[in-house]
């Protein structure tokens, strides 16, 4: 998980251009929209791309993502819940 | 008729930007987005969302930050007496065409966000919180002519009292962006808004 | 200055009609265009509905007098300006001061998309000519030149608000005597650009569209082009036909929020719609149509509605989004609405706004569910919101 949580921080600062922040500072409960990282829904919609290209996980619908992306760790566990069983 | 007013101008050029006819920023060896970004760091604001701009975006916005520095327009103006109108040649071509690089594998939803020339027209809007009347003209090439009447237009007819309009294109590595600032009271560097002072400043640096 | 602007002609192409009489009857029988996808090559066909025109290439090819190598866009819209332009009946056109301006916001991207899947293969094989007429301005210019106008030719581009400001740039041209007839609107036609692109933002409805209904879940794409004819007054004179109506008020402004969203209060489309009122001298109670820009996303139709709420407090207009019959035909639709605006006004009709069968909770008002005849419409808002936070409302109003 502490691996997963690491690569998803590196993984979120490429996705999103976040060039003025360095992955070890995002903290794993931070909360990544609006009042911590300041996401937007566009960065949303990136967030979906990354589970898709980097985990093979489709998020089904737009709906879930607030819950998903909340914080990193929400999105470790979605991921470690959701792997493919083939990969 | 009113006199109408070029109070500032920014033009961005062959890697130099020029305020007012000066140059305020050069960085000759670099590529475009190594460029743009330096130009950025230049200004020293911190505006994270600028990273994530497209090219055309990035160039219209530090065009508009260059020139609307020191010029107090957000104090001085109602948000919506304050409006833009930008032309180019190559609409948001650039965009469209990493787009549609993506599209192959993972399409990207913040690279299709920019694949509409007036998205840049938000983004200066967003970051000065302009709300007045906006236009995106497609020409062949810039058209001075056009462009003073349209405004002038505006301004004479106090749709806006002022207005942020010019010319900003980027295909590839070729790029230029030149803008005006139209206001009706003078300033020290002000010159007329006539087709022929716009087309001065544009040539200029044709370099 | 205070000249008026007359509307003399109307043209349309949509999912619901060749032409504007098709348009019409297809609204009167409350039948919508939106299909499985049928002409456009796409891997989400089956997947996803949307509202094309329903002929080919060859076809339109053939309706419009031009080749059918040529981009649909430019086929599209020559064949709707060409019908507001013989609905005018202007006898004399050649020897007055003509313009056309017209939006669109794909350019000739259907053939580009061509060239890339070629060139990408091999790029020794791409078609350059597919490319030529990428730009935006090159399909105006196409159209301009088979419609015989000369002296001015302009292209905007401003998202899904292009075709509402090709029309109020057009009404000032006019007014400043400039020019005596302009031809303004706008065309798009469907492309995978933009179906896998709105596809991206999650904004499309896997159903056919529910503008205005709590349950809404996105847009469906459209295709088409809409144009009218406007005149000056000394023009409208002259002719011997009885005027649509006037443009009596245009206005637009930047919501400064998001690049693609708007912000949650509509402030963009509330300035807006309040500075075309404004402009044409009307208040809120005198406008007895709204044709909404109601796209069926969560965020437009709120931001939307929550304008209006705040705009008409406690008196609403009749309402109605005809996107629940086209789609969304992006740099198109502010001249296809126009043109229903316009024909609302000429014969006393509302339209339906279909698939409404939940009211926004949100929102103390309810769009029209029933095709209307023998109503008093003298003055028709029609608004029209882009990406780029670009917001734009007309307003039509009888003699």
């Amino acid at each position: 998980m502490d691996k997963l949580i690491a690569d998803l921080k590196k993984q979120i600062v490429d996705q999103l251009n976040l060039q003025d922040i360095k992955p070890e500072d995002i903290g794993d409960d931070e909360p990544l929209f609006v009042e911590g990282l300041g996401l937007d829904s566009i960065d949303a919609l990136e967030l979906i791309v990354l589970l898709q290209q980097h985990y093979k996980i489709k998020l089904e619908s737009a709906d879930d993502g607030p819950k998903v992306f909340r914080t990193v760790k929400t999105m470790a566990e979605y991921i470690t819940a959701h792997q493919p069983k083939n990969v | 008729m009113p006199n109408i007013y070029i109070t500032s101008s920014c033009v961005i050029n062959d890697h130099v930007v020029y305020k007012n006819n000066k140059k305020v920023f050069e960085n000759k060896h670099a590529n475009l987005p190594e460029f743009l970004l330096a130009a950025y760091d230049n200004l020293e604001i911190k505006y994270p969302k600028f990273y994530k701009m497209d090219n055309l975006s990035k160039l219209g916005w530090l065009a508009a930050e260059n020139l609307l520095k020191e010029n107090f327009i957000k104090e001085n103006y109602k948000p919506d007496d304050v409006g833009i109108v930008l032309s180019n040649a190559n609409s948001s071509l650039d965009a469209d065409l990493k787009y549609l690089e993506t599209v192959k594998d993972f399409p990207s939803p913040s690279l299709f966000v920019y694949t509409l020339p007036n998205i840049v027209i938000g983004e200066i809007c967003i970051k000065n919180n302009f709300k007045g009347e906006n236009a995106f003209f497609v020409f062949e090439q810039f058209d001075a002519n056009f462009i003073k009447q349209y405004v002038s237009n505006l301004v004479i007819n106090n749709i806006l009292q002022t207005c942020i309009c010019g010319w900003v294109d980027v295909i590839g590595e070729n790029y230029k962006a030149a803008l005006f600032l139209i206001e009706k009271n003078s300033n020290p560097n002000a010159t007329d808004f006539t087709t022929e002072n716009i087309n001065n400043i544009y040539q200029q640096h044709n370099g | 200055m205070n000249a008026e602007v007359y509307v003399a002609g109307v043209g349309i192409i949509s999912a619901i009609g060749n032409n504007t009489a098709e348009n019409l009857a297809a609204l009167a029988s409350e039948h919508a265009g939106m299909n499985e996808i049928t002409y456009l090559d796409t891997f989400y066909r089956n997947k996803l509905p949307v509202a094309e025109v329903k002929l080919n290439n060859e076809n339109l090819a053939t309706l419009s007098g031009l080749s059918n190598n040529i981009s649909r866009t430019a086929l599209l819209s020559t064949i709707a300006a060409q019908e507001a332009i013989n609905d005018a009946g202007i006898e004399n056109f050649s020897s007055l001061r003509t313009g056309f301006i017209s939006a669109n916001s794909v350019g000739g991207m259907d053939k580009s998309e061509n060239f890339f899947a070629d060139f990408l293969a091999d790029n020794k094989k791409g078609k350059l000519r597919n490319v030529i007429n990428h730009e935006c301005g090159s399909v105006t210019e196409i159209t301009a030149d088979k419609l015989g106008i000369k002296n001015y030719v302009s292209t905007i581009s401003t998202a899904c608000s292009s075709s509402a400001n090709a029309i109020f740039f057009a009404a000032r041209m006019i007014k400043h005597n400039m020019l005596d007839v302009v031809v303004a609107g706008g065309v798009d036609a469907l492309t995978k650009f933009t179906l896998n692109g709105f596809n991206t933002l999650m904004i499309l409805d896997q159903q056919y569209c529910k503008p205005f209904d709590e349950n809404r879940k996105g847009l469906n794409l459209g295709e088409g082009a809409g144009y009218v004819v406007l005149v000056s007054e000394r023009v409208a004179h002259s002719l011997k036909k009885e005027m649509y109506c006037r443009l009596s008020g245009y206005a637009n402004a930047n919501d400064a929020y998001h690049q693609t969203a708007s912000s949650p209060d509509g402030t963009g489309s509330f300035l807006a719609m309040q500075n075309a009122l404004k402009k044409s001298g009307l208040q809120p109670n005198d406008i007895d149509y709204i044709n909404l820009h109601g796209t069926g996303t969560q965020n437009n139709d709120i931001a939307e509605g929550t304008a209006i709420a705040r705009l008409f407090e406690g008196k609403y207009p009749k309402m109605s989004s005809t996107k629940s019959f086209t789609g969304h035909t992006l740099g198109a639709c502010g001249g296809i609405e126009a043109a229903f605006s316009v024909l609302s006004i000429k014969h006393g009709i509302i339209y339906p706004n279909l698939r409404l069968q939940t009211p926004m909770k949100e929102l103390p008002f309810v769009p029209e569910i029933k095709f209307l005849q023998n109503q008093k419409v003298n003055n028709v808002l029609s608004n029209s919101f882009g990406f780029g936070g670009n917001c734009s409302s007309l307003i039509f109003s009888k003699q």
